[in-house]
């Protein structure tokens, strides 16, 4: 599973969401003196589509958004938005409107004046532009706000000032870094579902930035995660999660344990793989099947896995000490160590009962398990 | 308890205002209200014990005031003083912003390297600066050479001794004190609320002059009163570089002082000069006190 049966995996997606691609990148290089930011990369994004780009910080994902912007400018490659190329048009002429991770509301004038900057540089008249700026507090609930200064308000309320602002022009596509970085947990949480929300009614085209996992899962109908200024895998969230690229992928989005080991046999789309520290597991083949002695590797996540006390009848079985137990409310999370294997096995189990007949203990030796289709194989990291 | 504390908090200061600016100043105010005699000092009356505080109330008066209205000479110098300091103030905010701006926006190792070059000249005494522009300025000088060496003028400017010299003088002698608090407001500004405004369609001038400017207003202010004050009362640049030429009322001052030895009509004048810097003064605490209420 390469970057090529990717793209084809990805344009069938097309049919989750469908919509032409509003925003193309092609080949698109940026290099900060020896460091290069975003390489060769290209990527399409559709009408009407929640995006979101995840990676770690420097994976070159807001240097793609200011690209988008205007802030920065390729220096390779091009990016068109509705069929323009966007090369050599300035930040101020795009139609595109920015939620800036700091916010960057003017200090100097009011919250409503704030929302009503970018219909002034437009032009129209008084009276349009205070009916609008009007609707926009009413749609982010900020109605008779509009007097305040930005440093009279809560950081939520600076949060959908923001948005509101960058709402006003109505853009082709509205550009989120790290919207929902600044907030607490709680505030994060419903604002997250009112941007989604907000993204469906209108039918804008969001781009989202962030390094956050779960709020580009609960949020994107896409994710690209990306990587040193290329792109891992682009698919929707489930695909992600269930079905990563790659090494890197499955284990930036959640927790997992990763086998490498040698392909063997293929009977019924089950590939057995000989792993030296877990035995041979089955593995259930999504794609094509790997040439035989291929060296491959496999995911499973920790919720897949079963934990019993006595030793269960499946193939992909490991015994192990218990060594580490973290309760989390919801689940609890256990650390097991294999013999023979370095990397302990995580397993989350789901706390459905309130009261556990009986709970693990550290130090305890018990039997993990997974059916064949639980674990999924991995692509090659790009380089 | 706590009034006592602040009151003694306050004392330092308030004793040193007292001794060193209420005090002067009340004497000077008491020697504008005197007239001038052959004496030692040249004015009469003066305090001789509370026995005689009649007679002395009686001797004090307000004539040279009336000295200083009556005179056209007065109303001009003020008049051109506050001319020339205003253009000088212009002047060096003009040529203060860019500076500043290009500091605030230089890489972040380079700043106070910069910062440090605009306050260098100060290391030098200021009379000798203003000494070289006389080398620089006079016919046939450092200027007129170099101009009529590249064929861009074929005759001296005879700038020397001329308002365009003063002027000059001072933009060059105060351009730190603009540049200083205009390169505190704007180093800053934060540059994301700019691109903001280039994001919200406002072109880079645009966003220059309802981002930038309004934030930098602070510094702005701060410069402009900074160089203002001091340009009104200047007396050694129109001395040394204006001649005859240039009328200012600190110049007016010297000569009443040391020329005529007129010292409660010199005191009359500089207590109107302290009058009208009050205003702008006064001015500028309000301006800097609405900033800060925002």
């Amino acid at each position: 599973m390469t970057q090529e049966p990717q793209g084809v995996r990805d344009a069938g997606a097309s049919s989750v969401s469908g919509g032409e691609p509003l925003v193309r990148f092609e080949g698109v290089t940026k290099r900060f003196g020896d460091v290069v930011a975003v390489d060769d990369l290209s990527l399409s994004i559709r009408a009407g589509e929640f995006f979101a780009l995840l990676g770690p910080s420097g994976c070159g994902k807001t240097t793609l958004m200011r690209m988008l912007a205007g802030f920065e400018h390729p220096d390779e490659g091009r990016i068109l938005l509705d069929g323009v190329d966007l090369v050599g048009v300035p930040a101020y002429r795009r139609p595109t409107n920015m939620m800036f991770q700091s916010y960057a509301l003017f200090p100097h004038i009011s919250v409503a004046d704030n929302i009503a900057y970018g219909l002034k540089q437009q032009g129209g008249a008084r009276d349009e532009i205070a009916a609008r700026v009007a609707e926009l507090l009413a749609l982010v609930k900020l109605d008779g706000m509009g007097a305040r200064r930005p440093d009279q308000l809560s950081g939520g309320q600076r949060q959908r000032v923001a948005l509101a602002r960058a709402l006003a022009r109505r853009p082709k596509v509205l550009l989120l870094d790290e919207p929902l970085g600044a907030l607490d947990r709680k505030l994060r949480e419903e604002t997250q579902y009112e941007l989604m929300r907000l993204q469906r009614t209108s039918g804008m085209t969001f781009l989202v930035v962030t390094h956050d996992q779960d709020e580009a899962m609960v949020m994107a109908d896409r994710i690209a995660v990306m990587r040193k200024g290329r792109l891992a895998q682009v698919a929707p969230p489930q695909e992600i999660y269930e079905k990563p690229a790659n090494r890197y992928v499955a284990e930036f989005v959640g927790d997992v344990n990763l086998f490498d080991g040698f392909a063997r046999g293929v009977a019924d789309g089950v590939v057995e793989v000989e792993t030296g520290e877990a035995g041979t597991l089955a593995l259930a083949l999504d794609g094509a099947a790997p040439s035989h002695g291929a060296p491959l590797s496999l995911a499973v996540r920790p919720e897949k896995i079963d934990l019993t006390r006595e030793q269960p009848a499946t193939q992909n079985r490991l015994r192990g000490e218990i060594t580490e137990i973290g309760y989390l409310g919801d689940f609890t999370m256990l650390k097991a160590r294999v013999p023979g294997r370095a990397a302990p096995i995580e397993v989350a189990l789901a706390n459905r009962d309130r009261r556990l007949r009986q709970p693990y203990a550290p130090g305890e030796t018990v039997w993990m398990s997974w059916s064949a289709d639980a674990a999924v194989l991995l692509g090659e990291d790009a380089p | 308890m706590t009034a006592l504390r602040r009151a003694l908090v306050a004392a330092p200061p308030m004793l040193w205002l007292g001794l060193f600016f209420l005090l002067p100043f009340l004497i000077v105010l008491k020697i504008s209200l005197s007239h001038a005699a052959l004496a030692i000092p040249p004015y009469a009356p003066h305090w001789s014990g509370l026995d005689s505080w009649r007679e002395f109330l009686a001797a004090l008066g307000v004539e040279n005031y009336r000295t200083l209205a009556e005179d056209g000479l007065y109303l001009t110098a003020y008049l051109s003083s506050l001319r020339l300091a205003a253009t000088a103030t212009a002047l060096t905010l003009l040529i203060g912003f860019p500076l500043a701006y290009a500091i605030a926006r230089a890489p972040r190792g380079w700043r106070p390297l910069l910062v440090v070059a605009v306050v260098l000249p100060f290391w030098t005494s200021f009379l000798i600066r203003v000494y070289a522009w006389i080398a620089i300025l006079r016919p046939e000088g450092v200027l007129d050479s170099i101009l009529m060496a590249l064929d861009v003028t074929s005759a001296p400017l005879n700038l020397l001794n001329t308002q365009t010299a003063v002027l000059i003088g001072m933009v060059y002698s105060y351009l730190p004190f603009m540049v200083l608090p205009l390169y505190a407001s704007l180093e800053r500004l934060d540059r994301t609320l700019v691109e903001a405004a280039q994001d919200l369609g406002a072109s880079a001038w645009r966003a220059f002059w309802t981002v930038t400017v309004p934030l930098a207003k602070p510094g702005i202010w701060a410069g402009v009163f900074l160089v203002l004050i001091p340009s009104i009362g200047e007396f050694v640049i129109p001395d040394l570089l204006g001649g005859s030429d240039t009328l200012m009322v600190g110049k007016v001052l010297w000569t009443e002082f040391f020329s005529n030895r007129d010292w409660p009509l010199a005191s009359a004048v500089a207590v109107v000069m302290l009058v009208i810097l009050v205003g702008p003064i006064l001015i500028f605490q309000r301006v800097a006190r609405m900033e800060r209420a925002r």
